[in-house]
């Protein structure tokens, strides 16, 4: 399902967080967002959602309702609750429980468990899971929504190296087979070159640049962004890596203050 | 384990739900046995079931106009508070919230205590003055509460620092005009303070039934939302659920609960905030199954207090507002040195 912003813009009272933004992005597409702190990346996110008001559009091809087709997934902050997985994933289907839950969501819940890999852990209770096994109950929390488009907020933050490569692993995975878009803010370069096709460089509330890995992916780029220099290859398996060799000149003559 | 291995869970919890609920009728039947007029069991027993000529006048008379109203009232307030404490835990995301501790029952009372003072009454409806002080003290008290939380973005911390701060405003303000009343008013606000089904009758029983039967159809649409909640504001957010306006209609009916329940017998702070950890403890963080055992709960505990208050000085009956905590406490340290995992 492709995804238009258009012309986009947020504010917190006066204070502007993002402006003129615009993109398009084709359904099917992995997307990563990637930025410094602080310059935007969740209140995009969050915005897009339609959780947040925004001006400018946001649209779907389909003419989709924003709030029914995308889903958001926000960053884990170590949600401790003493709801079931199964709950947890059932909370995705919110629009359609009722008193009784209907079959058609019970078996959505129970497919979305074993596509994770979770059905021996329904009945635990998510404050008993690890970091990584919390992520995937939310992503199958999302998933079970059957969004076209999916926002992830820091997907990976806190998991360890297989955990991380197994979550994009699945989202690029669903994406494929269910034409979804996803979109994902992302800290790790190197993650984000692995699980997108397109790149989203957000920098101060407006969009840097956009485009393919190879396209974005430069020093120069990393330099503007984040004020680092870095060196970038290309891996054997035709992967970026990115080496920071350190702080850029401008940075390092002028370090950011510190208040007491 | 296995696909259906929620099923059984759940089915469990209904099992547990359901129990907790027969064991609370069976505990109120047993109330209605026990009193000072120390009368016959079977007799009671045909005078609840209305069987003609059974028993004497006057044991028809106590059982229909003292007991079963005082009896029916200790569940509908014991479920109210239950009920309501469950929901201010849930919106509030913190183990200790409840209408009491949010100031709602402080409120109550110095409403019911200024009534008590000027002899406020309705004319013909003398009966009504005091609960209706007390409802409108216990509504302003939420209201105040609200109103700046409303100033900070309905926020949960705003609302239990605002809460906390109201009860102790209210608290100052009884206990000042307790100060102020003569030694035989003295009494008689003490005596509502400390929560009493004495003051019972089919008249609280209809009104405080009509509130908790309204509350809890009000509740309903929301329960799943609710459930949501209890992953926190932004995941629930995320989920499409308006928070902030559920947080402020929520919290709304829960001083309307409050409000009905403590208006006739007076301040009863324990059960709102230790039936919703019994019930969690035993079926978990789904408010369709925690809401209901919560209501079961607080009339379980509210029925054990009112039996131990009749057998604690036989012949006498002590305000059941001092014995909630002793019969309470220890069944909740039980629960809670019995339970393995971590439930809230």
């Amino acid at each position: 399902m492709t995804l238009f912003v258009k012309d986009f813009s947020l504010s917190y009272g006066r204070k502007e967080i993002l402006r003129n933004i615009s993109f398009t992005l084709p359904a099917g597409c992995c997307a990563a967002l990637i930025g410094p702190n602080g310059t935007g990346k969740s209140s995009l996110l969050r915005a897009v959602a339609g959780l947040q008001p925004h001006g400018g559009t946001v649209s779907l091809l389909s003419g989709a309702r924003q709030e029914e087709a995308i889903a958001y997934m926000p960053q884990d902050t170590g949600t401790a609750s003493a709801l079931t997985v199964l709950e947890v994933i059932l909370l995705g289907r919110l629009r359609s429980l009722g008193l009784r839950i209907a079959e058609k969501d019970r078996m959505a819940a129970l497919e979305a468990l074993a596509v994770f890999g979770l059905t021996d852990l329904q009945s635990r209770t998510l404050d008993h899971l690890s970091g990584g096994q919390r992520q995937l109950v939310f992503l199958a929390q999302a998933l079970v929504r059957a969004p076209d488009v999916l926002l992830l907020d820091e997907p990976t933050a806190a998991l360890d190296l297989r955990h991380q490569i197994l979550v994009l692993d699945i989202v690029q995975k669903h994406c494929r087979e269910h034409g979804i878009l996803a979109i994902a803010a992302m800290h790790d370069l190197g993650l984000a070159t692995r699980f997108a096709e397109q790149i989203i460089c957000l920098s101060d509330g407006s969009i840097l640049a956009t485009g393919t890995p190879e396209a974005v992916m430069t020093a120069s780029t990393i330099e503007t962004l984040y004020g680092v220099t870095a060196d970038i290859s290309r891996t054997a398996s035709g992967g970026f890596a990115i080496t920071p060799t350190g702080l850029a000149d401008a940075v390092i003559e002028q370090p950011e203050r510190v208040s007491a | 384990m296995g696909r259906d291995d929620y099923k059984s869970l759940t089915a469990r919890r209904f099992g547990l739900a359901l129990s907790g609920i027969a064991l609370v009728c069976a505990a109120a039947v047993a109330d209605l046995l026990i009193g000072p007029s120390f009368l016959n069991v079977f007799d009671v027993l045909a005078a609840l079931v209305g069987l003609d000529g059974a028993g004497d006048p006057m044991t028809i008379v106590i059982v229909h106009d003292i007991r079963l109203p005082m009896t029916l009232t200790g569940l509908i307030v014991g479920a109210s508070l239950g009920i309501g404490g469950a929901l201010m835990q849930t919106i509030l995301g913190n183990p200790l919230a409840s209408p009491y501790t949010l100031g709602f029952s402080a409120a109550a009372g110095l409403g019911a205590s200024i009534a008590i003072l000027t002899g406020f009454s309705l004319g013909a409806l003398s009966a009504f003055g005091v609960p209706l002080a007390a409802f409108i003290t216990a509504s302003l008290a939420a209201l105040l509460v609200l109103g700046l939380a409303w100033q900070r973005g309905m926020s949960a911390e705003v609302m239990v620092l605002a809460g906390i701060a109201t009860l102790f405003l209210f608290q100052s303000l009884q206990s000042l005009v307790q100060y102020m009343a003569a030694p035989e008013i003295l009494q008689e606000i003490v005596f509502w303070v400390f929560g009493s089904l004495l003051k019972a009758d089919w008249t609280s029983v209809k009104v405080s039934g009509s509130v908790l039967v309204l509350g809890a159809l009000l509740i309903i649409p929301d329960l799943w939302r609710l459930t949501a909640l209890r992953l926190g504001d932004a995941r629930a957010a995320s989920l499409g659920v308006k928070v902030k306006p559920l947080r402020l209609r929520i919290f709304a009916i829960v001083a309307l609960l409050t409000a009905g329940a403590v208006s006739f017998v007076g301040t009863i702070g324990f059960i709102g905030l230790v039936a919703p950890h019994i019930a969690r403890m035993l079926v978990g963080e789904d408010q369709r199954l925690l809401l209901p055992l919560s209501g079961a709960a607080g009339a379980g505990i509210m029925i054990g207090a009112s039996i131990a208050s009749k057998l604690i000085a036989p012949g006498a009956i002590v305000p059941i507002g001092i014995v909630t905590a002793i019969i309470g406490v220890p069944f909740l340290f039980g629960l809670i040195l019995k339970q393995r995992r971590a439930y809230w």
